[in-house]
């Protein structure tokens, strides 16, 4: 089926599929993969399509996660473009590389298919495989559909390319990873059009000696850091830039940070993923019974767009942030990071709500309920379990 | 005596920070300018890539890239792959590791190289320890000798790297010392015609971490080598073995007078280091033998 507008066929694909075409489009170099439960169908859609003659890659098959990151980051340095993916323990087990690929300025496309860290073994829906690597130097991104992961897949080779930085996104395991829903699959010149062939200018290369990687002093580690706060400081930017050309090309436009029925809202919603299309259909449903809420839809969670945050709660009496992932003795990863974007803003009373930690269902009415619940509560700087 | 017979393009530089006397900066540099300028390095944590230098001195002149400890096959393989996506499927891509790089803590991504037959040019420097860290043991620590972590001496035998290596069913492996140069260029030159997973294993006496003399390396290897302790040898397609070498001219003793972390063994300790020797000596004889009627 042609799409509207030309621009795609519309497939029944799962978000794990969706994804697999939008790495195939990307035209990557080198893909190596280490297969993890729910990644996995992104693994054999894409080997699937290179038995097939219709994706032209290096596939790799190490022993680990640990050695896919390994290969990603070297590969990476040789001026190839560069996918994996991966969920959860794999996540966990690449966690030293992640901080050197990002210190390395390695530009590779992860895809993170979030789940709950062992122990006890689970394989639900939870962010905190992803979260608890905020501090590596990758760029996250969070995605609620499929057909949203297909289309930030190809934005993220662009920021990653643009920023010099890792770029990591991530969907819900079986919410959105197995689920199945028409996807629009863009066509092979709109995506060669919107995102130009990777021509790094520093890589190992045997026109010159150069090397990378050796020991540095002190001045020049920190130089280092300083010159990723300045990659990571364009990335706002590069994603909103993304979003906006893609929807020039595809009529589906995507933010950094995207409101619904923000407008005049008594009461917001903050959260990440999945979550969002059941908040989506809660705010209609409290709008309708007279009490004006919103929803803040973070996509991108690394660099956190402060000042979008900040602007965009101005004048919000109550802010609720749904964390799907609980880091503990402390809370919501999500809570904690708006306290400290909201710092000295008080005019808006957060609360930092458990919902769905461990991929525990959350319904509309649940949501619903909380919306009712803390409109008028007391601040609270405590997380709250929601039940 | 031969003259050492290779031709210096000057891919290694002097300057560099390895110890005075080390054989290691001697190999590395027989190794470069055997491969010559169509080459990518990688090179994991261990005294190569001290002695490849700190940023923003190299004492290397083909690109390099420093990956992590336990990564190094896997990031060799890595630079390969993209080479060969980018259509320059000739460059040789050579990975050096230690012995701790190697036999430990990169072990498991080097037997997945192996499985896979990554086509790339892996070298240990076998200096039998973490001598990096200031001299720990590893799993090829040889039996009774003291380390930093084993100061009453090492309990179990050093891991046979080769023959777990051969199991894999790689084209080419093969043992080299500094006491024999062109025997380790012609290993090597022979190793970058050949498509696939390639190791080559360096003895490499480390003059602190076993306590030798300064100007002793080269001899402690020679001797490791005519003990039998070292044997150099090739195994083609984890078949076929190839002595270098076909005799064992002398016993181990004047080997492990050589070095500390011998030093407190006893008669019968020294005894049994010679008869595991001749029992390995005579297992590798076999195999190489085997091979003539094959």
């Amino acid at each position: 089926m042609k799409d509207m507008n030309q621009s795609g066929e519309v497939q029944l694909l799962s978000g794990n599929h969706a994804v697999a075409w939008g790495v195939k489009l990307a035209r990557p170099d080198v893909t190596p993969v280490y297969p993890i439960t729910p990644q996995t169908p992104i693994l054999e859609k894409l080997t699937e399509l290179q038995t097939q003659g219709l994706f032209n890659v290096e596939m790799i098959t190490p022993e680990s996660e640990h050695s896919v990151m390994a290969t990603c980051m070297s590969a990476a340095m040789t001026g190839a473009r560069v996918f994996t993916a991966t969920s959860s323990q794999g996540l966990m087990l690449m966690h030293e590389l992640l901080h050197y690929t990002a210190g390395a300025r390695s530009s590779i496309v992860m895809f993170n298919v979030n789940r709950t860290p062992a122990a006890p073994w689970g394989f639900w829906p939870d962010q905190l495989d992803s979260l608890s690597q905020r501090d590596t130097g990758w760029v996250q991104i969070y995605s609620e559909t499929p057909q949203e992961s297909l289309d930030t897949v190809i934005h993220a080779f662009k920021i990653a390319e643009s920023a010099r930085l890792p770029v990591m996104v991530n969907h819900d395991a079986f919410y959105v990873s197995h689920a199945v829903e028409p996807v629009n699959v863009p066509v092979q010149e709109l995506v060669d059009g919107f995102l130009p062939p990777f021509a790094p200018d520093l890589l190992l290369d045997t026109a010159n000696g150069r090397t990378f990687g050796a020991p540095v002093n002190q001045q020049t580690w920190n130089q280092n850091r300083r010159e990723m706060a300045a990659a990571m400081a364009e990335v706002e930017g590069l994603v909103d830039a993304a979003g906006r050309d893609w929807g020039a090309l595809t009529g589906r436009e995507y933010g950094a940070l995207e409101k619904y029925r923000m407008d005049g809202a008594e009461v917001a919603f903050v959260t990440m993923g999945s979550l969002c299309g059941t908040v989506r259909e809660a705010v209609d449903r409290l709008r309708e019974s007279g009490l004006k809420a919103g929803l803040l839809k973070l996509r991108l969670f690394r660099p956190l767009p402060e000042r979008a945050l900040r602007e965009a709660l101005a004048g919000v009496p109550v802010a609720l942030v749904l964390d799907r992932n609980y880091s503990p003795g402390m809370g919501g990863v999500l809570h904690q990071e708006l306290k400290a974007a909201m710092y000295g803003e008080n005019s808006t009373r957060l609360f930092g709500l458990l919902t769905g930690v461990g991929g525990v269902n959350v319904s509309t009415t649940t949501i619903e309920g909380l919306a009712r619940k803390y409109t008028d509560a007391a601040p609270s700087n405590d997380p709250i379990w929601v039940e | 005596m031969d003259m050492i017979n290779y031709c210096d393009d000057g891919l290694f530089s002097s300057g560099h920070v390895a110890c005075g006397g080390c054989v290691e900066a001697l190999a590395l540099r027989v190794i470069l300018n055997t491969l010559g300028p169509d080459t990518i390095g990688v090179v994991s944590p261990s005294c190569t890539a001290v002695i490849c230098g700190g940023h923003p001195m190299s004492s290397v002149k083909i690109p390099l890239f420093h990956t992590t400890i336990e990564s190094a096959a896997a990031s060799a393989c890595g630079v390969k792959r993209a080479l060969v996506a980018k259509g320059k499927p000739d460059t040789t891509v050579l990975c050096l590791a230690g012995d701790g790089g190697t036999y430990d803590i990169g072990f498991q991504a080097l037997s997945s190289v192996c499985e896979r037959n990554e086509d790339i040019l892996y070298i240990c420097f076998d200096n039998e320890g973490y001598m990096n860290t200031g001299g720990q043991k590893s799993s090829s620590t040889p039996i009774n000798a003291i380390t930093g972590s084993t100061p009453g001496g090492k309990t179990t035998r050093k891991k046979n790297l080769i023959e777990i290596l051969a199991a894999h069913r790689i084209p080419y492996i093969a043992t080299a010392s500094p006491s024999d140069l062109n025997d380790m260029a012609a290993k090597v030159e022979k190793a970058k015609g050949i498509r696939g997973t390639k190791v080559i294993i360096v003895l490499i006496p480390c003059l602190p971490g076993w306590g030798v003399a300064d100007d002793s390396a080269v001899k402690t290897a020679r001797l490791a080598v005519e003990a039998g302790v070292f044997p150099l040898f090739e195994v083609i397609d984890g078949l076929i073995y190839k002595m270098s070498s076909s005799d064992k001219t002398r016993p181990v003793d004047a080997y492990l007078q050589q070095q500390k972390r011998f030093r407190h063994l006893k008669p019968e300790d020294i005894a049994g280091f010679q008869t595991d020797i001749d029992q390995e000596w005579e297992r590798l004889e076999l195999r190489a033998s085997d091979q003539e009627t094959l």
